[in-house]
């Protein structure tokens, strides 16, 4: 049901691979934790240099409630033996901050991860760090483009809004943070309507099954160093509650 | 962990009330409470989509109040609890998520728990002796049940439940009816005041003989709301004012009746002189005095926590993970869900096993 991935390093593959820290004995500095049910259900613990110390995810579009516990407790657990290769005594990781990913993303899902970023953050008595979901991605699909050279084009990340809607963000690489630009703010299309919306505002369209925690927490990392803000601490609704106001008592007598 | 008198933080989302608790043993360190009852006002009853952003905003502060109250840290407890089920799904899962993450954050076992269980532990808190078995009436906006408690964590039988509405929606619908704002509890409550209980007779659900052998136990709202309705338009097509005193008196006599006489019919078929109730109609005034005036002509001890225990709330939670620790049961896995139709008698969800 889980897929699980420890200590993949991934340094390489930033913009500004020439940041890199060196590696001392004892943690570098922040430990993130990236929580994000915006989609399926990820968690991850990286570093703020973008080494993955470990990753696992649901791709269950359901059940965020019922993977999360199992899922941050293996993280923990995996992100606790060290990065690969590794030969220091494995320790217990000094979580220093949570990244929660804020949506888009169907509501009921998307709150399981924010509960859970807000209660850890509680637990261990450190930052949340509110992280647009789209962003994730959108970083990922910057930080693939960058180890293959690809031209960088303007582009929008597109994930399912349930109702015959898309939501969708719209980027254009990444800025000297290390952070990629966003050209619109993440907002709600009718499905047959994207294709034209996209093509007006001339952004190749990449749909997103799945949100990196791994790239969720690197953008944390990068907005921290970067002393800058990537989303209020509001979840990205998009969308007011579905209610309809009574219309008063209906009649019962013909 | 300490099992003889843990100290327990509990969580409960299952509504629109966000409650956070915290019980050492059965003694009461803090009841919290954030409602968005008054978000709801507008809408004339409980919107689940509203109910759960509300209990994703108030969590934490919430947690952070009742710690604040109880004089305790976090790192301090024993055990996290949380409600499982029953209740809105999309709420009940904004604490499951939390309660999970905090666990793991502490490295505290966590107790998933009945959310009608935690109203029957909620009696526990009052610091008085309580004895099982007891049969419980648990009546609020979202349930309705009658219940048979052998033993708090490890026997409770389903007697009866509302096969429609809630007694508190019922309590709600006709409150509308009658251009009564939301909730309709206390708002039929004050206009009943005045009136007359026996002015109308209006029917008593599943309370018919013939009634007695699938459902002697069950309950059922909508006929009465049905007959209310077509009472009141009777009236006005008739062109006469319509006495609101006494249609609030007479509903509310109707909803009562039914309630105590299963629960006191229960209480006599199983030979159990104790009856606890639970639940946030029991802020009704008539529902109390006539359970209480009832129960005392059958030889029956009527329990009712203060209110404050009896609406949905944390505490309760706490207080039943309490019992479940000091009668020796392991922490739940972090493997359950939000159970929106969680029967009465899994008490504990998901018990890890010995290893
Ligand atoms: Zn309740």
């Amino acid at each position: 049901m889980f897929v699980a991935t420890a200590s993949v390093d991934c340094r390489g593959a930033a913009a500004g691979a020439g940041r890199r820290l060196p590696r001392k004995r004892d943690y570098p500095g922040r430990v993130i934790l990236g929580i994000d049910t915006s989609l399926g259900t990820a968690v991850a613990v990286v570093e703020d240099d973008g080494l993955v110390r470990a990753e696992a995810s649901s791709d269950n579009p359901l059940g965020h409630a019922e993977v999360i516990g199992d899922l941050l407790q293996r993280v923990l657990a995996d992100a606790a033996l060290g990065p690969i290769g590794a030969t220091l005594a494995p320790g217990a990781v000094a979580v220093t901050y949570v990244a929660s990913g804020m949506g888009p993303g169907p509501f009921t899902g998307l709150r399981v991860g924010i509960a859970a970023a807000r209660a850890f953050a509680l637990g261990r008595g450190v930052p949340v760090i509110p992280v647009p979901s789209h962003d994730a991605v959108a970083l990922g699909i910057l930080l693939d483009e960058a180890m293959t050279d690809a031209a960088s084009t303007r582009f929008a990340v597109v994930t399912d809004a349930r109702r015959k809607e898309f939501a969708f963000t719209v980027y254009e690489g990444l800025d000297d943070d290390g952070l990629p630009v966003r050209v619109t703010e993440p907002a709600l299309v009718p499905r047959d309507d994207l294709d034209g919306v996209l093509e007006a505002l001339g952004a190749h369209r990449r749909d997103a099954a799945s949100v990196s925690a791994s790239m969720l927490a690197l953008a944390a990392a990068r907005a921290l160093a970067a002393g800058r803000e990537l989303a209020t601490s509001e979840p990205l609704y998009l969308r007011a509650p579905d209610v309809t106001l009574p219309a008063g008592p209906k009649r019962v007598t013909a | 962990m300490n099992r003889a008198e843990p100290l327990v933080l509990g969580i409960e989302t299952s509504c629109d009330e966000t409650g956070i608790g915290i019980v050492r043993g059965r003694a009461l360190l803090s009841n919290t409470i954030a409602s968005s009852m008054d978000e709801h006002a507008r809408y004339g009853g409980v919107v689940p989509e509203v109910a759960a952003r509300a209990h994703l905003e108030a969590l934490q502060p919430a947690i952070e109040a009742a710690l604040t109250e109880a004089s305790v840290r976090l790192e301090d407890l024993d055990a996290i609890a949380v409600t499982s089920g029953p209740g809105l799904a999309g709420a009940l899962m904004v604490g499951v998520g939390a309660a999970k993450a905090l666990a793991v954050s502490l490295g505290k076992p966590l107790y998933a728990v009945n959310h009608l269980v935690g109203h029957i532990a909620a009696d526990l808190l009052t610091g008085d002796e309580v004895e099982y078995p007891t049969v419980a009436l648990l009546v609020s906006g979202g349930h309705t049940s009658l219940l048979l408690v052998r033993d708090l964590t490890s026997d409770v039988e389903l007697l009866g439940e509302t096969m429609d509405d809630a007694a508190g929606e019922a309590f709600d619908k006709i409150a509308r009816i009658l251009g009564l704002p939301y909730p309709g509890g206390p708002e039929i409550d004050r206009a009943a005041a005045s009136g007359d209980p026996d002015a109308i007779r209006f029917p008593r659900g599943l309370s018919r003989a013939s009634d007695m052998a699938k459902h002697r136990y069950d309950f059922s709202f909508s006929g009465l709301k049905t007959a209310v309705a077509r009472w009141i338009e009777q009236r006005q097509a008739e062109g006469e004012p319509v006495p609101v005193a006494d249609v609030a008196a007479s509903f509310r006599e109707a909803v009562v009746d039914v309630l105590v006489t299963k629960a006191l019919a229960a209480c006599a078929a199983h030979g159990v002189p104790r009856l606890l109730l639970g639940g946030g109609v029991i802020a009704n005034r008539r529902l109390r005095e006539s359970a209480l005036a009832r129960g005392a002509e059958a030889g029956v001890a009527v329990r009712i926590p203060p209110l404050s225990l009896c609406t949905d709330n944390g505490a309760m939670i706490a207080a039943l993970a309490s019992q479940l620790i000091v009668s020796g049961r392991r922490a739940s896995t972090l493997a359950f869900g939000a159970d929106s139709t969680l029967p009465v008698t899994e008490i504990q969800i998901a018990e890890q096993v010995t290893a």
